[in-house]
């Protein structure tokens, strides 16, 4: 379990963070958002131990976070980098064993990533030589193969084509279902709608909106449906609101005067107009 | 853990630098250049320059000249008394003419040389100095003083003094003043070369792994302290390592020119190196040789290698501090240019102390710790009192605890700082943080 308990932070008279608490539990995918300088680097940097907090604490299961955990953390920061004179096989294994890893675990973990992301045959290559895509294919391998039990992950899709998007997506699903908890910050918000249980929207060094996002769609929601209907025959599709004080069966008896009901759903708001709305 | 981490780092560093054909190249062709260098103009300086023999024509309306001027294989004299333009005009073959109108004694102007070309130099020099010679020696005999000549000519005797050194133990070596002021001058300059050379790629090195963006991947390894020391102690094995191999190449390269030049040197005693030295024959190489023996390589190599470490470690701390502050290379300059000072200052210096190596200049250079690296290695040579070298090795690797402690605080913070050029006054901050 990763506890931040009232953090702050600041740059010279620059607030970065202002009293920022969250818990994430065990197991699940959180989601860090926030508009860009909101402070979202800045949290990031604090739970991988990079930064300490100026006053408040980070704790990983118990304990204060430092560099004698990194082990156990796998980190993607938003600005991708690797040596690149160095061979992918060469790097990968460098920074494997930096995160605590033998030779030969490092090896050996290496060649089922290799296999697993079809990438086996460009070991020799230096990463200079590598398109963009490929390189993010290699930092995420260099960030998930010691197997951390916290993964951080700064904007993994921007960089990946739709496919490669999708596999990554599918990857961090299979990693969190390994039993690996995942911090998520990015500003895609179908990913956070499709991958996280929880998430914290921070904007202005402060939290301005937490909890589970189903909770949170539902608490925002307008009393919005969509109703598709069949009127003479004809198909009728229309966003009706339902009145204040009036219940489902009101409104459904109400809607179904003129017409057979076929189809009718309580329209959410997306986690993108979320964002906006709250921020703004 | 900790420990092994600063270990994959210094491995990291050492074989990318070691493992690259550049590295092999450079350690190889180095000393190769160097010697190239160093001997090209004196092989120049001594070769002959072949020429076609020269034709000169002496006219001397005095004729008291002719014994002055002797012909070689570069110079045919002829000696013709006619009109200076009408034999010009016989003779276009000739080189030049030497046209002498009077006493060369009375008045030094009567003599002249024509030639349609610009004579050289040299040519000039010879023949003024052949004249000048013979009207010297004509002027002592005609003041009729017995044994002048030898009188003359004892006075004129210029000495040149071998000096042998005492060891310890009694045994005597032969010195050169001046190979040891050259001996301490390369190894200083070796030392300055060093510092620079490795400080820089120390620089280059961490404002590539900031500007390439995997700096913040490692410094969720590892503390920012560790791998700042990581690199400098992998790049200083890279610079030991060249230094070595130089050493190295240089023993075997002495141990090959040895048997050529000077058979059974090592046998040699004092009074045969005495005879050799007082036989005026001994050539220039077997003097360098011999004064070359006279230094004792072992506690300088020793002394060498402490001083680079400490002097490098004391600037790579710093140049690690620069290139953790700046976005890319072309913005360290600025902040290069005020530690580059000392050093440069502690060249000057040498070519100073070189020729005055216990002057308190030399002494208190020889102290702080920013010019000692170079100024003391000048004065090895010249054999400086025990207490010195060790007070001055002391206060060099405090320094270094110092500048480290000072920029690791400058790195931190440096590391993670984008997009904007930083000031002094800003990195001050940091070292605040």
């Amino acid at each position: 379990m990763l506890e931040i308990n009232d953090v702050r932070k600041s740059f010279g008279t620059k607030v970065a963070l202002d009293s920022v608490s969250l818990t994430v539990n065990d197991g699940t995918i959180y989601g860090l958002l926030g508009p860009n300088g909101a402070g979202k680097t800045t949290l990031i940097r604090i739970i991988n131990g990079i930064t300490a907090p100026d006053s408040g604490e980070a704790l990983l299961n118990g304990k204060r976070i430092d560099l004698e955990q990194s082990a156990q953390i796998g980190y993607l920061p938003e600005e991708r980098g690797l040596y690149k004179k160095m061979t992918v096989y060469e790097q990968v294994l460098y920074l494997a064993q930096l995160k605590g890893m033998s030779l030969l675990q490092a090896r050996e973990e290496m060649q089922r990533w290799f296999k697993r992301f079809e990438i086996t045959s460009w070991q020799k290559k230096k990463i200079e030589e590598l398109s963009k895509g490929m390189a993010q294919k290699v930092q995420f391998i260099t960030t998930v193969i010691h197997r951390p039990r916290l993964l951080v992950l700064d904007e993994p899709f921007s960089g990946f084509d739709p496919v490669n998007t999708e596999m990554i997506r599918q990857e961090i699903i299979r990693i969190n279902q390994e039993g690996t908890t995942v911090i998520l910050s990015t500003h895609n918000m179908e990913s956070v709608e499709m991958l996280c249980q929880e998430i914290s929207l921070i904007n202005h060094g402060k939290i301005v909106l937490q909890g589970n996002v189903q909770t949170i769609r539902q608490e925002n929601r307008s009393n919005l449906y969509r109703v598709v209907k069949i009127v003479n025959g004809q198909r009728i599709e229309e966003k009706v609101e339902k009145k204040t004080g009036e219940s489902n069966n009101e409104l459904l008896n109400r809607l179904s005067l003129d017409g057979e009901i076929i189809v009718f759903e309580e329209i959410l708001p997306t986690m993108n107009e979320i964002f906006i709305k709250t921020v703004q | 853990m900790m420990k092994n981490k600063i270990l994959l780092i210094i491995g990291h560093e050492y074989r990318t630098r070691v493992m690259k054909l550049s590295f092999l190249l450079l350690t190889l062709l180095t000393p190769i250049l160097f010697i190239g260098v160093s001997i090209l103009p004196a092989l120049i300086m001594t070769s002959e320059i072949e020429e076609d023999t020269k034709t000169i024509v002496v006219i001397d309306k005095s004729g008291m000249y002719e014994s002055a001027f002797t012909s070689d294989e570069n110079y045919t004299f002829y000696f013709i008394n006619g009109d200076l333009q009408q034999l010009h005009a016989e003779h276009p073959q000739v080189d030049g003419f030497i046209y002498i109108t009077g006493d060369l004694r009375d008045s030094l102007q009567s003599v002249s040389y024509y030639s349609e070309k610009q004579p050289n130099a040299e040519m000039l020099y010879r023949m003024s100095r052949q004249l000048s010679d013979y009207v010297n020696r004509q002027r002592i005999e005609s003041y009729n003083i017995p044994h002048l000549k030898e009188i003359i000519s004892q006075s004129q005797q210029r000495i040149s003094i071998h000096t042998v050194k005492w060891e310890k133990d009694g045994s005597e070596h032969m010195t050169s003043a001046d190979m040891t002021e050259l001996f301490g001058l390369v190894s200083a300059m070796l030392i300055f070369l060093f510092i620079f050379m490795y400080g820089a790629q120390v620089m280059q090195g961490v404002a590539q792994e900031k500007s390439s963006r995997i700096m913040e991947v490692m410094i969720a390894s590892v503390r920012p302290f560790e791998l700042m020391m990581g690199k400098i102690i992998g790049i200083a094995l890279v610079g030991l390592t060249q230094f070595l191999l130089w050493v190295m190449i240089g023993a075997i390269g002495l141990s090959i020119a040895m048997p050529f030049v000077m058979p059974d040197v090592a046998e040699m005693s004092s009074e045969t190196i005495a005879q050799i030295t007082s036989s005026q024959n001994i050539s220039f190489i077997q003097e360098l040789l011999m004064s070359l023996m006279g230094i004792n390589f072992a506690k300088i190599i020793i002394l060498f290698i402490l001083y680079f470490i400490g002097g490098y470690l004391l600037y790579a701390s710093m140049f690690a501090a620069i290139g953790s502050a700046v976005d890319n290379e072309t913005d360290a300059q600025q902040f290069t240019l005020p530690i580059s000072i000392p050093i440069l200052i502690s060249m000057y210096v040498a070519m100073h102390v070189m020729r005055s190596p216990d002057s308190a200049l030399a002494f208190w250079c020889s102290m702080i710790p920013f010019t000692s690296p170079v100024v003391m290695l000048v004065r090895l040579p010249f054999d400086v009192v025990w207490w010195e070298i060790v007070l001055s090795l002391v206060i060099l690797y405090l320094s270094f605890v110092g500048t480290t402690w000072l920029s690791g605080k400058i790195y931190r913070t440096g590391v993670l700082m984008y997009g904007k050029k930083p000031s002094w006054k800003e990195i001050w901050k940091w070292v605040k943080y």
